[in-house]
């Protein structure tokens, strides 16, 4: 009784570690059945796959062989190594590594299915990746413009609303001035513009953020349609921008795999990386970045060192609004060419999603965007192929992705303390 | 610095918390200004560092007046602030913390931050005034001894030359205050006046070389330890004589209500915050539990009253089983009043005779199947609102409108009137004036009295020696000791409150021949 106030910890038994550990043990089995009976099943024995690595036509560069693998037996192989991976899981887990291995299953067995996808011909896969990125690009975009807003506090849900009012106004004053140089400008001011209203709303009259967002995000698509099939239509002209040509830069664009994903696109793609690296550092090395970050975790803190936080929060979501418009302006400057109505398709939702999902940084976001990116590009890809697979399932699969993610692995990783909460000097 | 306050009234909606207060801290002098809570010490101290605008006086400091807009004006005149809450980002270290509002920067730009400038200067604020922090850690990772002391640095790297120090023993253990005061005094050497806010007499007796009273708003009178003594400042404080001992007849214990063995429960963010906590509460007796905030406290109640899942372990209430479900502990005759009167014990927007049947509403008399009987609502409504002093003008008043002393009589109001095995109360006069604090106690010792078996939980010392018929202390999760409050010392609660065992206790335990229901191993 005197000495030894310390007792043996008890057993701890975490039920919910318990129950993820089994659950994703099943997910293991169920794919590595999926993969025997139905992937491994529904081909000719015998058959190989074709994976082309380098861009069909394209000159200079070091030249890589297509891989060739034979289908049936890598998709055996994966399954194997599915339910190998999956046993272990249940009986005695990964511990901290749980992650990893996830993220093993994940790879293979999409490798696996795109095995199943390409036998007896051959596929692309260097065009896959190249428009994983470019499918990335906006959604990133989106991503950095949420990561600006929300480390002041701010939640912007109307991301969608600003890249969908950006690839408007990208659009039209493109067209009009013939230079879309100017256009682009033009995106990023009404970007920053909406984000202005967003801005007042949330911060000077603390709306309630989702609400406020939610009524820009329909503003926004209820007025790019109307002066879509008002004004477009009958003047085409104000709808043919000269999209932003490619740049491929020198050396870089020559590394295999790498260089014609990253290194070969428009001024939007260096854009963006330049933007990653800026909010990186802004963020996380600079006084700008620890006021911003104070201010969206502990707001009262940030006040009484002299930091002025309504301030603090105009500022960045104006900037996230710019952010926003310029990955607007991607969709008809960058991609597309021209403006269809409701073209973002909920790619600012993805957005948000990359940005959660990507623990509200920078980088982060951008891995997760290229997530969703691939799964974008296969849906894309695979439709063109003519896959066994029904065409309006393979357009759900981005967004099943970002479900899973979401649903999946958000929870583990913490949003600043004030967000979405707005700030009342008392 | 000389700080002059002179005539400062401020006034709320509906009313006054300051009314023209005059008050003058010298250089190198520690000023203690002592009041209730809702005496308004608070919101003069954010007046001065620039939170509120007074509506009428001035602020001088040095003989010069000056007017601050925000606290960065207060700052910048050498003003430092340690809030009662402290102003800390918890996943920031404790550099960054620090030099926010006034970083250190280098490179071409003149942005980039200099974290290694700004660690030397922590360094060397601490070694001189003896403030052991890790200048790397996460704030969030500190305990709260050690996030005072880097609000104290925080005020020290700005070079203040006058510290406000809100209420900052009400998160400490008797140790710790002691280690603060020391941190006090050397400031005080080093020439820092400071302002010393608390409601606790002895410790204005203590370490303040002069003591100013407020109350209800306004400057009741300045004194010094010396000419002062306890009783005068109670009664400056409260207005009246005041009696802070509970009256209680020895316990008389029967059967064992609430058995608990094995706990172990995570907090929120999924660490183990109970663990392995045994303990056992008879019918008829109070059992205090003592500890610092956030030893796992709030989570042993939560599992209790079954807010909370525990992860291992069993709590019996009357030898059976509960079901970790709110309305099935409420059934089973446990009657609770949170910790949060705001967030989890009642309604703010609610009607007092709302939240009055908040947990018997759908029982007889109280509704028809699925019908509210507002008739019988009504009338119980009146009658405890009555029996139990609420002071409202009616029974259909939002509870958000009362003080936090009638809200607290309307949560004892609605747990005390029915009958009940188990009481359990946590912090049950937090933030509550003198006299609220008497009542609440009388009726916790009448519920004892009517045979509850009753748990209290309080990071207050007083209140624990005041009601524990036996005194427990809960210490990182686990009851090191349980004692008789007849017997034991603030001392000795206090360090086994910081978690180290006094060698005198064992004597203690001798002599009083305490029979130790709850042991923790050993």
């Amino acid at each position: 009784m005197t000495a030894a106030v310390q007792v043996a910890p008890a057993v701890i038994v975490d039920r919910a570690a318990i129950r993820r550990q089994r659950i994703l043990g099943v997910v293991y089995l169920v794919m590595a059945a999926a993969a025997a009976f139905v992937l491994g099943e529904g081909i000719e024995p015998g058959a190989s796959s074709t994976f082309l690595l380098k861009p069909a036509g394209s000159q200079g560069g070091l030249d890589i062989p297509p891989l060739v693998v034979p289908a049936t037996l890598t998709i055996y192989l994966i399954a194997g190594l599915c339910a190998a991976l999956g046993a272990i899981q249940l009986v005695r887990g990964f511990g901290s590594r749980w992650t990893v291995v996830l993220g093993v299953v994940v790879v293979a067995f999409v490798f696996a299915f795109l095995t199943w996808a390409g036998a007896g011909r051959s596929m692309s896969l260097i065009g896959i990746l190249q428009l994983t990125v470019q499918k990335a690009l906006p959604i990133t975009f989106g991503a950095l413009s949420g990561v600006l807003c929300e480390r002041s506090g701010v939640v912007n849900i109307a991301i969608e609303g600003m890249l969908l009012a950006g690839a408007f106004s990208g659009a039209v004053v493109g067209s009009g001035t013939g230079n879309n140089i100017i256009g682009l400008v033009a995106a990023a001011l009404v970007g920053g513009a909406l984000a202005g209203v967003l801005a007042v709303l949330a911060i000077r009259y603390r709306m309630n953020q989702i609400v406020a967002g939610t009524v820009i995000n329909i503003l926004a698509a209820g007025l790019t349609s109307f002066l879509a099939s008002r004004v477009l239509q009958a003047h085409r002209e104000l709808n043919e921008p000269t999209k932003f040509a490619s740049i491929p830069l020198p050396l870089l664009s020559d590394i295999p795999i790498v260089g014609p994903m990253f290194f070969s696109g428009n001024i939007f793609m260096y854009m963006l990386f330049v933007l990653i690296g800026l909010i990186h550092w802004a963020l996380f090395h600079t006084r700008w970045g620890l006021r911003v970050r104070a201010v969206g975790e502990h707001p009262r803190a940030a006040d009484t060192v002299g930091i002025n936080v309504l301030f603090t929060r105009y500022r960045n979501v104006i900037l996230g609004g710019i952010v926003a418009g310029v990955g607007g302006a991607y969709f008809t400057l960058g991609s597309t060419g021209s403006f269809v109505h409701d073209m973002t398709g909920g790619r600012g939702f993805i957005g948000l999603a990359a940005m959660i999902f990507g623990g509200w940084t920078p980088i982060g976001a951008f891995l997760a965007s290229l997530v969703f990116g691939f799964a974008d590009a296969l849906q894309a890809r695979l439709s063109i192929l003519g896959a066994a697979v029904p065409s309006e399932f393979l357009l759900m699969v981005p967004y099943l992705v970002t479900i899973v993610v979401v649903a999946g692995l958000v929870g583990r990783v913490r949003m600043p303390a004030a967000d979405g909460m707005p700030y009342e000097k008392e | 610095m000389r700080l002059e306050l002179r005539g400062i009234t401020k006034r709320f909606p509906g009313v006054i918390a300051n009314r023209d207060i005059n008050l003058v801290v010298e250089p190198g002098e520690i000023h203690a200004l002592l009041g209730e809570n809702g005496a308004g010490k608070t919101t003069l101290m954010n007046v001065l560092f620039g939170l509120y605008k007074p509506d009428e006086g001035e602020i001088l400091i040095d003989g010069k007046s000056v007017s601050f807009h925000d606290p960065g004006d207060a700052i910048a005149a050498g003003i430092g602030m340690v809030h009662q809450h402290f102003m800390l980002v918890p996943v920031f270290t404790v550099t960054e913390n620090v030099m926010l509002g006034v970083e250190s920067v280098r490179g071409p730009l003149g942005q980039q931050l200099d974290r290694p400038a700004a660690r030397r200067r922590i360094i060397e604020i601490s070694e001189a005034h003896n403030l052991r922090v890790d200048p790397d850690a996460r704030v969030e990772d500190l305990p709260v001894g050690v996030r005072q002391r880097v609000e104290i640095i925080k005020t020290l790297y700005r070079r203040s030359d006058l510290l406000v120090l809100d209420e900052p023993t009400s998160v400490l253990t008797p140790q710790e205050d002691e280690e603060l005061f020391e941190i006090m005094r050397s400031l005080k050497a080093s020439g820092t006046s400071i302002v010393f806010i608390t409601h606790k007499l002895n410790e204005a007796m203590g370490i303040a070389d002069r003591i100013t009273v407020l109350r209800a708003g306004r400057v009741i009178g300045t004194t010094t330890p010396e000419e002062a003594s306890l009783e005068k400042l109670a009664e400056m404080m409260v207005g009246r004589r005041v009696s802070l001992v509970v009256e209680k007849k020895p316990a008389k214990p029967g059967a064992t209500v609430l058995e608990v063995d094995d706990l172990v429960v995570r907090d929120d963010r999924g660490h183990v915050t109970v663990d392995g906590l045994d303990l056992q509460v008879r019918a008829g007796e109070i059992v205090a539990i003592a500890g610092v905030q956030g030893n796992g406290q709030t989570e042993l109640v939560e599992a209790i009253t079954g807010l909370r899942q525990p992860v291992g372990g069993t709590i019996r209430i009357q030898g059976k089983p509960v079901r970790h479900a709110p309305r099935a502990v409420l059934e089973a005759g446990v009657a609770h009043v949170p910790e949060d009167r705001l967030e989890d014990g009642c309604v703010p927007a609610f009607t007092i005779a709302e939240n009055l049947v908040l947990n018997t509403y759908y029982r007889k008399p109280f509704a028809n199947g699925p019908q509210l009987d507002r008739d019988a609502i009504e009338r119980e409504a009146t009658r405890l609102v009555q029996d139990f002093d609420i002071r409202t003008p009616s029974a259909f008043n939002p509870v958000s409108n009362l003080s936090g002393g009638n809200q607290q009589k309307v949560i004892v109001a609605r747990e005390f009137s029915r009958p009940v095995h188990l009481l359990v109360a946590a912090q049950p006069t937090r933030g509550l004036d003198v006299g609220s604090i008497e009542y609440i106690h009388r009726r916790i010792v009448g519920k004892r009295d009517e045979g509850a078996a009753v748990l209290v939980v309080s990071t207050e010392l007083d209140e624990v020696f005041a009601l524990a018929d036996r005194l427990a202390v809960m210490y990182q999760g686990k009851i090191v000791d349980v004692l008789d409050p007849a017997q034991a010392t603030t001392q000795q609660v206090g360090l086994l409150m910081g978690g180290s065992r006094p060698v005198g206790i064992v004597e203690a335990e001798a002599a009083g021949g305490l029979t130790h229901v709850v042991t923790s191993g050993g």
